[in-house]
This record gives C-alpha cells, sequence and structure tokens, in this order.
C-alpha cells in the first residue's frame, strides 16, 4: 500500500475527516464543546494521544501476535491516556476539572483505535505519525468550530471572555440554552458534514 | 524471529507489554503526585478564600498569594457530634475518605441531602480579626444534585447566622444549567441572608425564581432556571449540614461563647 506523507496528513482534514465521514469520535465532541478552552485542551490530549499509540503501535506492527492485536492496542492506548491525563492534572488543573472524566474517555473514542487498527498495522513510523497528526487535527478542527458556536450562542462568550453581553450579566442578548446541552452539538456536527458534502459531494453515501 | 502465531511467544509479548505500560503509567503517577496533591489542596483554598469574599472568582493568583490571604483563617478540626475541637493533622485531613471508613463513621438517617454517612471530624476554618476575635466560620458542605455530591464552602458570619458567602470546588453539574453554582453573579446573592429564623431553625432555602434583597428576603437566594434539582440540593445539604447531624453542636457552642 503506497500512502504519500502528505496524504497521510492532510486527508484527514477534509477528505477524510474523522468526525464528518468516518463520523468516529462523537461521543467526546459533544460532552468537552460548550467551551473553548475545555475543546482546546481536549483537543491537544486527543492528538498527543493518537500520535503517540499510531507510533508505538506502527513500530510494534511486526510484533504484535494477531490474536491479541487489538487488546494490546487498547492496553497502549490506554496507557498513554492515563499518562495524559495525569499530566494535565498536574499542570492544567482548573481545566483538567472541568474536562472531568472525559479525557478518561478518551480510551473509548473511536477515532484512536480506528486509526491504530486501520492504519498504524500497516505502515511504518513517520507515515503513522503524520496519519496521527492529520487525524488529531481533523478532529480538533470539528471540534473548534462546535464549540465556537456552542459558547458564543449558549453563553454569549468566547473563550472565556463576553464578546455577547448576556441579560444575567446586564446585556441584551439573551443565551440559547439548547446550545449548552448535548443536542446543540449533534445539530451543528450534523449541519457540518452537510456542509461538507454539499462542497465535497463525493463524500455522500449512495442508497443501494 | 519467533512464530508469531504460537501460544507461547503470545503469552511473552502480553506479558511484556503490560509489564512495560505499567511501568510506565505508574512511574507518571507516582512522580506527578505531589504537584497534583498540591493543586488539589491549592483550589481548596482558593475556595475557601472565595467563601470568605477575600478572593474574587476568577481572579489570577499564586501559591504566594494564597498563603498571605490565608493568614487570618485557621483550619480547625472539630468533633462533629460534640462541636468541640480536637486535636489532629488538618493538613492531611480528608474528610471524605473519613466518612467512607466505618472506623471513622456512623451512617447518616435518611435525608434529602442523600449524605450516606457522617465522618466523626471535620475540618472547618475560622476567621479572625486583629484582635483575635472570631469573625466568620466556613463550613464544608457536600449533598446531592443531579449528576453527582457537589462538595462546598458556606461561610458564616460569627453571629451564626448570616451566611457571608458559598462556593464549590467539586461537582459534576450541567455546565450553564447546574453548573451555574459556580456563576459568580448567583453566589453574590448569598451574602447577608439569613440561615437560621428567629426560633433556630434552618430556614435559607433556594427558590424557584427570584428572590428580593437580602433585607426583603432574608431566607431566599434566587433559584438557578433550568436546574432544579440542582437548586434543590444546595437547600437540601444547608439543611442537613446546619442541622443537628451536621454542624448544629459546633454553633451552639460558638454562641454559647459569644454571650
Amino acid at each position: 500500500m503506497a500512502v504519500k506523507k502528505s496524504e497521510a496528513a492532510l486527508d484527514p482534514l477534509f477528505n477524510n475527516n474523522p468526525i464528518a465521514l468516518q463520523v468516529l469520535g462523537i461521543c467526546s465532541a459533544l460532552a468537552v464543546t460548550t467551551k473553548m478552552e475545555t475543546s482546546v485542551v481536549m483537543c491537544a490530549a486527543v492528538i498527543a494521544v493518537l500520535t503517540l499509540s499510531n507510533l508505538t503501535i506502527s513500530l510494534l506492527r511486526h510484533q504484535i501476535p494477531n490474536s491479541i492485536r487489538i487488546i494490546v492496542q487498547l492496553t497502549v492506548i490506554a496507557s498513554l491516556v492515563i499518562v495524559t491525563d495525569q499530566i494535565l492534572k498536574a499542570y492544567v488543573f482548573e481545566i483538567s476539572k472541568q474536562l472531568s472524566v472525559f479525557v478518561g474517555l478518551i480510551i473509548t473514542n473511536c477515532i484512536i483505535m480506528g486509526r491504530a487498527e486501520a492504519f498504524a498495522m500497516q505502515n511504518p513510523p513517520s507515515l503513522a505519525i503524520l496519519d496521527g497528526i492529520g487525524n488529531g487535527i481533523g478532529y480538533s478542527a470539528i471540534l473548534m468550530v462546535t464549540a465556537f458556536l456552542r459558547e458564543l450562542f449558549g453563553s454569549g462568550k468566547l473563550y472565556g471572555y463576553s464578546v455577547l453581553p448576556t441579560v444575567s450579566e446586564g446585556g441584551w442578548y439573551l443565551p440559547n440554552g439548547l446550545m449548552l446541552l448535548s443536542p446543540a452539538a449533534f445539530f451543528i456536527i450534523g449541519g457540518l458534514i452537510w456542509a461538507l458534502r454539499v462542497y465535497k459531494p463525493a463524500q455522500v453515501e449512495m442508497d443501494g | 524471529m519467533a512464530n508469531r502465531q504460537a501460544t507461547g511467544y503470545t503469552l511473552l509479548f502480553a506479558t511484556a507489554i503490560c509489564i512495560v505500560c505499567g511501568i510506565l503509567v505508574s512511574s507518571f503517577a507516582v512522580s506527578l503526585e505531589d504537584l497534583q496533591d498540591e493543586n488539589i489542596a491549592l483550589d481548596k483554598q482558593k475556595r475557601v478564600l472565595e467563601a470568605v469574599g477575600l478572593l474574587q472568582p476568577g481572579e489570577p493568583i499564586d501559591e504566594a498569594q494564597v498563603a498571605e490571604r490565608f493568614a487570618p483563617i485557621e483550619p480547625v478540626l472539630i468533633d462533629l457530634a460534640s462541636g468541640e475541637a480536637v486535636d489532629g493533622d488538618t493538613a492531611t485531613f480528608d474528610q471524605q475518605r473519613r466518612a467512607r471508613d466505618p472506623a471513622t463513621s456512623t451512617e447518616a438517617p435518611d435525608n434529602l441531602a442523600k449524605v450516606k454517612r457522617i465522618p466523626d471530624q471535620s475540618l472547618l476554618y475560622e476567621v479572625r480579626g486583629d484582635g483575635g476575635e472570631l469573625e466568620m466560620v466556613v463550613l464544608p458542605i457536600e449533598g446531592l444534585g443531579l449528576w453527582g455530591t457537589l462538595y462546598g464552602f458556606l461561610a458564616l458570619d460569627a453571629d451564626t447566622t448570616t451566611v457571608r458567602g458559598i462556593t464549590y470546588y467539586q461537582h459534576k453539574e450541567t455546565p450553564g444549567l447546574g453548573g451555574e453554582v459556580d456563576n459568580p453573579r448567583w453566589k453574590d446573592r448569598w451574602p447577608g441572608r439569613k440561615a437560621f429564623d428567629d426560633d433556630g431553625e434552618v430556614r435559607l432555602a433556594v427558590i424557584k425564581g427570584f428572590a428580593g434583597s437580602a433585607e426583603e428576603d432574608p431566607y431566599e437566594v434566587d433559584g438557578l432556571a433550568g436546574a432544579t434539582i440542582t437548586s434543590n440540593g444546595v437547600t437540601n445539604m444547608l439543611d442537613f449540614w446546619l442541622g443537628e447531624n451536621g454542624f448544629e453542636p459546633y454553633l451552639n457552642r460558638i454562641r454559647a461563647e459569644a454571650n
């Protein structure tokens, strides 16, 4: 399988976005996108874990026994996630408090497992790293757009700073409470998928 | 290379992976533990400062400043049942752990705050003025909200009735709804309200809708819109912790000492 380096890193952004096309990793996209600040940290954590797990799995790909490959991948991913969680708790405590369980849930984020199984098992480390970074950024792009919209319309803020002064702060903007609930992320991500498929009709899934 | 499908190789590989990952995870956990504990302790201190009004929410503050502002605040370990101060290491005291251990806690009677076990001791804070006179007490409170237990602090004036502030340092409520317990504007509604009525009954409650000023509605606080269960949880935990199973004996002692 010949995959070009530029393709490994750039494809996941639009052509093969993990959330928008593969529809993976939705769970965390719903949970942490009420604020941009938490989303940024979540994205950084996912990019780090995804890159390192792809690298590790790729390095071990000729050694991993086929019969236990999934559980080996999971062990590597889980270890990396716990380490990430510990680092966040030690260095950015306030944010890790807000992310609470969702950092731990990166373990079950299908993107990471999916890339390990679908890509890192077949490709050399250099490509696997690029694929990890690319998919991580593809995931992050969707998360940041979602968080931007939810924070702006849900609490009238961007990155914690008031943009639309809300009524409760003495301003004029009545925040849309729905934006702070998980369904809002569904609507936004659905909208993004729709927009992307209008732009790239090749991604539309045909019936039959 | 050994046959990748052989059982022996598989077992060996699995063992090796477990050992390597285990060492990696535990070495990070151990080496970062001190830093994390410091963060947790510092965060709690910040919340205490917020409760007594010595720190504005969201105000950037470093460790040295926290220590400086904490100077008039004295941690006091008390026996909950008698309300008397007891000796003990306040730095390592962990009320949640103590409440879990049957040797240091008792089962709580059925209560709306859904507190399951009451620890025998509690760590609270006494704020003293320049002359050493008691100005405020900061009581730890906890109780069930919508998604989990909220942990926080309630600051009462030395008269043991007037609320000076409230903060939460740990909760799982929905951001924007129940999570608004962290909203400074809501917390600003608390100071000046009265926790007890003239008969000594706990009367302060979070109501639905808006309450007037502290003078007009001394026993009511604005409800959190869209978060009735969290609001009720706050009411219930005040009721429990200011009551006979909570800090009533201690508050009675403070009242007696003041007279």
